[in-house]
């Protein structure tokens, strides 16, 4: 049996933990190494740490906080955010990320997938695709989805479904799938995006962007057919851990992996 | 000193990292003379089995590895280390392996994804000292496409597509398919097993 994957993400900005973080538990909310320890310790499959800096200042701390967190981490950890070569990759794998994670430059060359899955090995590279729901011209319509980079602010017109295959043929060895409709509503993940996306690829596929409850989790790995799927906010609350979704989850059927402290 | 083997494409960084924070003195070894001083070794294996055989054999380590399967050290192999201990593999049919376990390592069917990656369970089969204190059902790590079929030596077994040899054991010789340095507390304390030894 094949547990599905909870991952809790850390988006972090001039090497700290941001979009608010409210973790009653926390000597100091916003230092990933702290976050990423609690998560680890309540059973977080993985962990994925994406660095939204802006400045360059911002981005050379990212090197020292992947150090940080990685320390004391034994789950697998994957960084994205501003990978665009192979010296950026070979860096953040050299800090102690297991998987990198590449978006828009995977978009604009994607040689580089393949690339970076040649250099690394495929189990390395993570693609990151944000997809945005297309407006049907009628209802008989079958649903489409475009993907968007620079953080959803440019639309490529290149259909999603179409690129995650295309980067499965280059070389990728995981798919990170962010609906930006879903994204911050936390009315629950695109369960139809996800469920077309994985049930086309034999690589695995994260779901992102919607977590409000745990009843989205269980809808998104029962009707979306996600391997995994990652959250921010739900957790950075305390609204609800990680060991109380799993429990939730193995109640729904979801196979998940429950870990006990005794051992 | 505990031997961590470097052929250039293993996940060397993070067993290191693990031994090291268990607060074992582990060393990166990219040359097979240093072997011979290591009380146990350790071998990461990632990637392509032909990529590592021949990486093997360009850095002269077959002979210096066949020395330590024999000598009675210690040995752990991961993942690729596990399926380079068997006679040959599937995904490259003329790089013959070690040969140490009978059979050949054989591509995972009958199930739509693979690889298999992410968190699967060990059904322990009989009692290893690798394994010892591990509860029946506990996770592990995984990631890889192709498999070791079961051996007299197998002491774990896990199931994805086909049921599989999770973990081995045959005097000083000890390998596991999944990814302690990736398993969390249950990784560590395999590790642990290990080094104690």
């Amino acid at each position: 049996m094949l547990a599905k994957r909870i991952i809790p993400c850390l988006d972090c900005k001039d090497g700290r933990v941001v979009k608010g973080i409210q973790f009653v538990s926390l000597r100091d909310a916003g230092d990933p190494s702290e976050l990423a320890e609690v998560y680890n310790r309540e059973g977080a499959d993985e962990l994925v740490l994406l660095d939204i800096s802006a400045s360059r200042e911002g981005r050379a701390t990212l090197m020292d906080t992947v150090h940080r967190v990685a320390r004391q981490l034994f789950i697998p950890l994957t960084v994205g955010g501003g990978v665009r070569t192979l010296e950026d990759a070979l860096r953040l794998l050299g800090a102690g990320a297991d998987k990198v994670a590449v978006n828009t430059a995977a978009v604009e060359n994607p040689a580089l997938v393949e690339e970076l899955a040649s250099r690394f090995g495929s189990q390395a590279i993570v693609v990151a695709i944000d997809a945005r729901r297309q407006s049907a011209q009628n209802s008989e319509e079958p649903a489409r989805w475009n993907v968007v980079t620079y953080g959803g602010t440019q639309d490529t017109g290149i259909d999603a479904l179409g690129w995650a295959q295309r980067v499965e043929g280059l070389g990728a060895g995981e798919i990170l799938l962010t609906s930006m409709d879903a994204d911050g509503t936390k009315n629950g993940f695109d369960c139809e995006l996800t469920a077309a996306v994985s049930q086309s690829m034999h690589i695995p596929v994260i779901a992102s962007g919607g977590a409000g409850e745990p009843e989205h989790f269980a809808d998104v790995f029962l009707r979306g057919a996600a391997d995994a799927a990652l959250a921010a906010s739900i957790f950075h609350f305390e609204e609800h851990t990680i060991r109380s979704l799993k429990e939730y989850l193995e109640k729904q059927g979801v196979p998940v992996r429950l870990i006990n402290h005794e051992a | 000193m505990i031997a961590v083997l470097d052929y250039g494409a293993g996940n060397v960084g993070s067993v290191l990292k693990a031994v090291q924070y268990l607060g074992y003195p582990a060393e990166r070894v990219d040359r097979p003379e240093l072997l011979a001083r290591a009380e146990k070794v350790i071998f990461p294996g990632q990637g392509h089995f032909a990529a590592m055989m021949t990486a093997l054999r360009a850095r002269c380590f077959l002979g210096a590895l066949r020395d330590i399967l024999q000598s009675g050290t210690p040995f752990l192999g991961i993942c690729l280390g596990f399926q380079a201990l068997y006679e040959a593999s599937d995904e490259a049919p003329e790089s013959p392996g070690l040969g140490i376990f009978s059979g050949r390592v054989q591509r995972l069917t009958g199930i739509f994804k693979v690889p298999h990656v992410g968190w699967s369970q060990l059904e322990i089969e009989r009692p290893s000292r690798l394994l010892s204190g591990i509860a029946p059902g506990s996770f592990v790590y995984y990631c890889h496409s192709y498999y070791c079929p079961a051996t007299h030596e197998s002491a774990a077994f896990t199931e994805y597509g086909q049921r599989f040899a999770a973990a081995a054991e045959a005097g000083n010789i000890f390998a596991v398919q999944f990814h302690p340095e990736k398993s969390g507390d249950v990784g560590l304390k395999i590790f642990r097993n290990f080094l104690e030894l």
